[in-house]
């Protein structure tokens, strides 16, 4: 470790629901220690600083999603981000694409359900199987590249890269065309294609990707989205034609 | 006032929440789901090894089955379970399992044919049975006698709650996110729901409902350092505390997982240990062996970290800036397994810590994990004092944990229990019991005493700072309600928690009565510390060692005295929750108490141990059919809901 630095915080800080407040940067000094995450950082602002700071931190692990922001302007995990991998002066902003609920806190998981609900995002059973029973074979190889595509945490990260996603609120973002692709490749969903297209066949789905590949870039899980989204665009346009 | 009104009102959106949920809906009842945050991103999450279940595919599961996954449970908690609880658990989790099978879980399959592994150190190829190929494969773990953890990598938890999470949202359940349960309204007998508050608006409302279950997780951030995440404050436990009726049982039974990072207290897998990874001292000697020769590294975890802490007692520690700590090895599993199986672990280690646990060690030291305590409910998952407040998941303690709980053992206690309660609290709310006879007014006068207390809060002078005295309670219970325990320090404990708990009335905040951090945590800290409280009276009432809980000036297991649950109450206006005891029938149990077959023997017995094991014993050289025997032994199939009564299929045991 070298010698220790001074860190500045340059963070957003806004209620919406203060009427009279408009929005605006604070500033904060905190000193740097070994290993010190984000997470350590602005807890430490919290309880020092200003306690009324709000920001959503739930595992601090990197596995929960909750802790997205835009970290001197790109999107990523702020618990898992080490302090020391950033230069000394650091702006936090809530994550774009989402509604504010204060500070650095926005309502990703409203969004996410509304995707959800929007996508059917959910393994569609042919029939309920009856748990005594030794259950369905699948390939191990095939289990293996559903659980690939399964670890998405939620965490917004590529819809806050999208170009797409912030021109058009209602675009699913790569998280829904994902999610779709990945109970695509499941034997256990039993959806048609062209139930896939009724879905996410036009310009708000997997018609409105530009192919700007930011959602890749920013994917703290490093999930393969162009790919999913390529393989997803070519078996709609097969549906389309 | 705003009033809300559900069938089933369920406090905590993780696997044992919406699975509960999830039963009600299937039986024509109307839940809702509160939750602190947005239900995927709830602790259950975080489970990374895997879930148990005895569904013997895999070789080394060959011969497993109920009776196994039982015994190795019951021994894990150091007889101090529920032993029926146990039953009901081991013949439920393969079907729990095999559901989630069926819903969406990836889990990782056996493949037909030979493959290698690491056990105890050396390299060894094992041979998968051809038609067990595409059949759900499961890793060795702690405590167990077969591998029995079945597993999605090493993000089971993730992948199991996003599966329950989405069939939620199929089967349209609200889910109502950012909001917190402040207290329970009842009348003394019956609880009617929750008065709710929404930590965006600040709004209060009341939620009532025919039943209310609590499934809000552990209490693990009382402690300094934990594994768990930071929403896991107890106040599911503080919420039934409050009522002044419910109890919470065995709220001294925590465990310290052998294995967090240095120094946040992130979790790394018991599947690190579990598929071939060894601990190590500051001389890169494994030291398990020398304490531990049957088990090793794979010890009960309640062993292992002690086991540990007494290596670093003896000078064996590496020195850090953070304290000491020990060394994980997983190096010999090689990057190839580590990338396939463990990618969690390698993701912590490259994003915490800057290392590669291909190349690297990764240093590790016990860190608070597990809360065995909680709503102390029937094997319904009812509360016996509170009719219609139920309670399940690690929240709970309907108590299939006692003392230590087995790695693997909660995921599938989460969704099992949300299986077995969740058909309970149906029979409930479609009973006349389940009848909904609140008055608004009772609501009222409940939401009215929320507000005030708020109201107060933010009108307090703010002599005393929330932020210092949450510090120092934690301090307190790492350092004196820890890993090792004793009278003089338990003593002080509590005394000092006591004195905490006093002045936390007299912080003061600075913000409004919306969304406002400071707020929250000025509410929340009085009710950590009564949480805190029950976990130290009740270690220092209990003079004993078992499973989790080690008194080092009372070493010994004495059933004699302590074959008991602990019971608190908080009654309103008292300075102390009241402590007392349920005696555990030895005369009733499938498994006798015995030697877990770790350390030295020291164990005061039961007087009624040897002639129930002699009965016992008869049964068995009987040489029944295994079914007959334990059912003769300790009935637990009727407890069942008829749904779940059925024999579990396996490759070597075809349904009848």
């Amino acid at each position: 470790m070298t010698a220790s630095r001074t860190l500045t915080f340059h963070v957003f800080r806004h209620n919406p629901r203060d009427s009279g407040g408009e929005p605006g940067v604070r500033e904060y000094q905190v000193e740097e220690t070994p290993g010190m995450t984000l997470f350590i950082a602005l807890t430490r602002i919290r309880e020092e600083h200003d306690p009324g700071l709000s920001f959503d931190f739930v595992c601090r692990a990197g596995v929960c999603g909750s802790c997205a922001m835009l970290i001197n302007g790109r999107p990523g995990l702020a618990c898992r981000t080490l302090t020391s991998e950033l230069p000394g002066t650091i702006s936090l902003f809530p994550l774009p694409g989402f509604e504010l609920i204060a500070d650095l806190s926005v309502n990703t998981g409203k969004w996410m359900r509304a995707m959800s609900e929007r996508l059917q995002a959910w393994v569609h059973l042919g029939s309920e199987v009856n748990p005594n029973q030794i259950e369905a074979a699948m390939d191990p190889d095939l289990a293996e590249a559903v659980y690939e595509l399964d670890r998405c945490i939620e965490c917004g990260c590529c819809v806050a890269a999208c170009g797409t996603a912030l021109m058009r609120p209602d675009f699913v973002g790569a998280v829904g065309m994902n999610k779709l692709a990945r109970f695509r490749l499941d034997p256990r969903d039993d959806r048609s294609d062209a139930e896939y297209y009724q879905l996410i066949g036009d310009d708000s789905g997997i018609f409105g990707c530009m192919s700007l590949l930011g959602c890749q870039d920013v994917c703290p899980k490093e999930l393969s989205l162009q790919t999913q989204i390529a393989f997803m665009r070519r078996a709609m346009a097969r549906q389309g034609l | 006032m705003k009033i809300i009104h559900s069938d089933v009102l369920v406090i905590g959106g993780g696997l044992a929440g919406q699975r509960v949920a999830l039963a009600a809906k299937r039986r024509g009842l109307e839940p809702s789901i509160l939750s602190l945050v947005p239900a995927k991103r709830s602790h259950s999450v975080a489970a990374q090894g895997g879930m148990q279940a005895s569904l013997a595919n895999c070789f080394k599961g060959e011969g497993d089955n109920e009776d196994v996954h039982f015994e190795d449970t019951v021994r894990g908690s150091d007889w101090g379970c529920d032993q029926r609880v146990a039953r009901m658990f081991a013949h439920v989790a393969p079907k729990a399992i095999r559901e989630l099978a069926a819903w969406g879980v990836a889990w990782n399959r056996v493949r037909a044919g030979e493959h290698e592994a690491v056990i105890n150190g050396q390299r060894v190829t094992l041979t998968e049975r051809e038609d067990a190929h595409g059949l759900i494969t499961a890793r060795d773990f702690g405590g167990t006698r077969k591998w029995r953890t079945c597993y999605t990598s090493d993000g089971t938890g993730h992948a199991m709650l996003y599966t329950v999470s989405d069939r939620v949202i199929a089967e349209a359940i609200p889910v109502h996110e950012r909001q917190e349960a402040l207290a329970l309204i009842h009348d003394g007998h019956r609880c009617h729901g929750a008065v709710v508050r929404d930590l965006i608006t600040g709004e209060l409302s009341a939620h009532l409902a025919r039943a209310t279950v609590i499934a809000t997780g552990g209490y693990g951030r009382i402690w300094g350092i934990s594994t768990n995440a930071l929403i896991n404050e107890g106040m599911g436990a503080a919420l039934a505390l409050e009522t002044g009726v419910a109890r919470l049982g065995n709220m001294e039974a925590v465990q310290f997982h052998p294995t967090a990072i240095l120094p946040t207290g992130i979790l790394v897998t018991e599947g690190c240990r579990g598929d071939g990874g060894v601990l190590r001292d500051v001389d890169g000697h494994r030291f398990m062996p020398d304490y531990e020769p049957e088990k090793k590294d794979l010890a009960s975890r309640d062993v292992v970290s002690r086991r540990m802490a007494e290596h670093m007692r003896a000078g064996k520690g590496v020195k850090s800036p953070y304290g000491e700590h020990l060394w994980l090895d997983i190096t010999q599993l090689g990057a190839a397994h580590i990338d396939r199986n463990l990618r969690e672990v390698k993701d912590i280690c490259r994003y915490f810590l800057g290392i590669d646990p291909a190349k690297d060690f990764i240093p590790v030291r016990p860190t608070q994990h597990y809360s065995m305590g909680g709503v102390r409910t029937d094997y319904r998952g009812e509360s016996q004092w509170l009719s219609g407040l139920f309670s399940c998941g690690e929240a709970a303690c309907w108590d299939m944990h006692g003392f230590n709980r087995l790695g693997g053992n909660s995921v599938a206690e989460t969704v099992v229990a949300g299986m077995l309660v969740g058909e309970y609290v149906a029979d409930f709310c479609q009973s006349r019991h389940g009848d909904q006879e609140i008055s608004t007014a009772l609501a009222r006068e409940f939401v009215q005493r929320e507000q005030r207390g708020l109201e107060k809060i933010i009108a307090n002078p703010g002599h005393e700072n929330a932020v210092d005295l949450r510090r120092r309670m934690e301090q307190i219970m790492t350092d004196k309600v820890g890993l090792f325990r004793n009278g003089p320090d338990l003593e002080s404990a509590v005394a000092e928690l006591a004195e905490l708990l006093a002045r936390s009335g007299e912080v003061g905040v600075n913000g409004g009565l919306d969304a406002n951090p400071e707020l929250v945590l000025a509410y929340r800290l009085p009710r950590m510390l009564k949480v805190a409280l029950t976990v130290a009276m009740g270690a220092l009432n209990r003079t004993e060692s078992r499973g989790a809980h080690f008194r080092e000036d009372y070493p010994a297991r004495n059933d004699r005295d302590w074959l008991n649950r602990t019971l608190a109450c908080w009654r309103e206006g008292d300075a102390l929750p009241r402590l007392d005891y349920e005696e555990l029938d030895v005369l009733r149990m499938e498994l006798p108490p015995g030697f877990r077959g770790y350390g030295a023997k020291n164990i005061i017995d039961h007087p009624d141990t040897a002639p129930r094991q002699a009965e016992v014993d008869e049964m068995r050289a009987a040489k029944l059919d295994r079914y007959a025997v334990q059912s003769y032994l300790m009935s637990f199939k009727h407890l069942l809901p008829l749904k779940y009564r059925g024999r579990n299929e396996r490759l070597d045991e075809p349904l009848p």
